[in-house]
């Protein structure tokens, strides 16, 4: 088979990776903001919570996370009866949302802790109240810090989603492996399959730099 | 059963988690031989890559630059495809573990390039003058005044890199070698129990990484933090 002939198979597993990357970096986005603002919660409870889901997901292999979900989950929703069956793109997308989100949740508490304590006097001089503050004060403020942080996690979690071939979804690695084992033409698929990876992780940056500019204008003056 | 010893799948979940707790235990000390082997070869590699990328000749930066930003933003298992499956087809055979060994050093040096980067230009600018004043040659200069001065800086941010690459070993399960998780799967092949080795194998993984990380912050407390004494 001519190189050219690879490419339409390897598209549309590069599609379901785009897939993969996009719904599980807005799921890991949606657990960073509840997790990074609920480690910071007078609340302790809610904390309590937050610490161990960073702490479980940020301490163990993403891809320990991902067979737990897909084999061992079904077994432990039988021994209370329930089916957890998940199909791989649900396993695929929660363990990738869950380990991203809680590397995200620490960037969103880092850059809540780093907005300068004379904002929060300032709101609590103006009787703010804390939702208020949160929402009209630190996270406007944050949220420009974060950026770069999630730029860089975006690019990892595009990565990760390799991991996911190995649950049989049928991403880009998966179609490379199949394409592999069918033509045996290792170096051709595998340089054109890294040269693809590469492509899609320049174009995340580039959007990521997008969107970076275009919340930077929520920045606040600096003392 | 497996490494010669066997489980015991009629007592209970507690049973079965102690007869295959030392066979975990096997594949443990498989992943820290791993994660140290790929540490080393991603510190070295970093470091020359890091050399590189500040030549101020673009000739040599250039393709410092492009080669590790490939290697950084491309996915570590299909870098270990690659490697595993294009070597052998130029008879280069290295054995699973050497190749997922290279596989994350070559992944993580891109990353601790960058790092490496930041801790020499951290170095004050006198420093290079001195040893201008003293004439001492660029490599003299590098290895004696810059290194010894940017290593401790760089510490805590090449130890986080020890844990997340502990944490991407598992992945090498996939060529065959038995790390911890590949064993676990094994063991849940067989027993079609998989939720006790997985589970043992998360637990695991969390007491391996708190070990790392204070290691790495006693490693990072024990280093002299105006330089390292060089003779």
């Amino acid at each position: 088979m001519p190189w050219f002939d690879y490419l339409k198979p390897l598209a549309d597993g590069a599609w379901i990776t785009v897939q993969l990357t996009v719904f599980s970096t807005i799921l890991g986005a949606l657990l960073s903001f509840i997790f990074g603002i609920g480690k910071l919660s007078d609340n302790w409870a809610i904390r309590a919570i937050s610490i161990a889901y960073i702490e479980v997901f940020r301490g163990t292999s993403l891809l320990v996370q991902l067979f737990w979900l897909y084999f061992a989950l079904p077994i432990a929703g039988d021994a209370i009866g329930l089916d957890l069956r998940l199909p791989p793109v649900v396993a695929g997308v929660a363990a990738l949302g869950l380990n991203i989100g809680a590397y995200g949740a620490e960037v969103v508490r880092g850059a809540i802790q780093a907005v300068t304590p004379s904002q929060y006097e300032a709101a609590t001089a103006l009787n703010f109240t804390s939702r208020q503050t949160l929402w009209k004060i630190s996270l406007p403020q944050a949220i420009p810090e974060m950026m770069p942080s999630f730029g860089n996690l975006a690019v990892q979690n595009l990565k990760d989603t390799a991991l996911a071939s190995l649950i049989s979804l049928g991403d880009l690695a998966f179609r490379a492996e199949q394409l592999r084992n069918y033509t045996q033409d290792s170096t051709t698929i595998y340089t054109i399959v890294l040269l693809m990876y590469f492509g899609m992780a320049l174009v995340l940056t580039a959007m990521m730099r997008v969107l970076e500019a275009s919340v930077g204008r929520w920045r606040g003056a600096r003392s | 059963m497996l490494f010669g010893i066997t489980w015991d799948t009629s007592n209970g979940d507690l049973a079965f988690a102690l007869s295959i707790l030392p066979i975990l235990l096997r594949g443990m000390l498989v992943t820290i031989q791993a994660t140290i082997a790929g540490f080393a070869i991603a510190m070295v590699l970093g470091l020359v890559f890091a050399v590189l990328k500040s030549v101020p000749l673009k000739i040599v930066s250039w393709p410092a630059i492009v080669i590790t930003e490939f290697f950084r933003d491309t996915p570590l298992l299909v870098q270990l495809f690659f490697l595993y499956y294009v070597l052998a087809d130029y008879n280069i055979i290295l054995p699973a573990f050497a190749t997922g060994a290279l596989a994350l050093g070559v992944q993580y040096s891109a990353y601790m390039a960058e790092v490496y980067r930041a801790g020499i230009e951290a170095v004050a600018r006198g420093q290079r003058e001195a040893a201008r004043a003293l004439d001492l040659s660029a490599s003299r200069t590098f290895t004696h005044i810059i290194l010894p001065q940017a290593v401790p800086r760089v510490v805590p941010a090449l130890g986080n890199y020890l844990v997340s690459i502990m944490k991407d070993v598992p992945v090498l399960s996939v060529v065959t070698v038995l790390e911890m998780l590949g064993v676990a799967r094994i063991i849940g092949d067989q027993t079609f129990n998989y939720l006790v080795p997985l589970s043992m194998v998360g637990g695991l993984y969390l007491i391996m990484t708190l070990v790392a990380s204070a290691l790495v912050r006693f490693v990072d407390a024990k280093l002299p933090k105006r330089g390292l004494p060089f003779k």
